[in-house]
């Protein structure tokens, strides 16, 4: 059985950043014929993750731990990763 | 320090320009919908701002990866400071801290 990106990445965030909520799509159909695309897919991401270790930091520094977290893949294949980041206790957002 | 020369051609674009956006393509023709997206934010604030492709020169194109040690383009500076990538541009316009931030170093936008 072979994983895919998306599990991958998300069970490597759920290690290193315990989060209370993760979501991890895969978002590569849409960019099918872009900058980027490759045949077989699995070049575009989007994170949505909430964990107390991103309490205190500021967005420069969420993202950062999550570019940490998934060095090897954005350095292979993975071409966009976006993410929506928040800590158990940011009030702007849900 | 380093002695990658790229980087002193990035610190002297982020340093001669109030706003400078390293992206795919041109503000005019964006070649990635991220990239596209920061443009649509700065012309929206009303901010002038120097539009760098990438993709004309792969030294540059991996150069200012490693320059500000984040993975990815498009990438925002403001006043030499980066700021960060199309999910930081987007929430900081949506909440006004980019308009605040911009204002707050002097730079001119269309509400200011």
């Amino acid at each position: 059985m072979t994983e895919t990106a998306a599990a991958r990445i998300e069970r490597k965030l759920t290690h290193a950043l315990k989060p209370t909520r993760i979501r991890v799509l895969d978002e590569s159909a849409k960019h099918v014929g872009h900058a980027g695309a490759r045949p077989g897919g699995e070049t575009h991401f989007h994170v949505e993750m909430v964990s107390p270790a991103f309490a205190g930091l500021s967005r420069l520094e969420r993202q950062r731990r999550v570019h940490a977290v998934l060095a090897e893949e954005l350095a292979d294949r993975v071409h966009a990763l976006s993410m929506k980041l928040s800590a158990p206790d940011d009030s702007a957002q849900g | 320090m380093t002695t990658n020369p790229v980087f002193e051609r990035i610190r002297q674009e982020v340093g001669g320009n109030d706003v400078v956006l390293y992206m795919k393509g041109t503000p005019v023709f964006p070649q990635c919908g991220f990239s596209a997206a920061v443009v649509q934010v700065l012309t929206q604030i009303g901010v002038k701002f120097k539009g760098i492709d990438v993709l004309t020169d792969p030294s540059l194109r991996q150069g200012v990866k490693d320059f500000s040690q984040w993975p990815t383009v498009p990438q925002l500076y403001v006043k030499g400071e980066f700021i960060g990538g199309c999910d930081i541009v987007r929430e900081m316009y949506q909440t006004g801290e980019l308009q605040s931030l911009l204002q707050s170093r002097g730079i001119a936008t269309k509400a200011a």
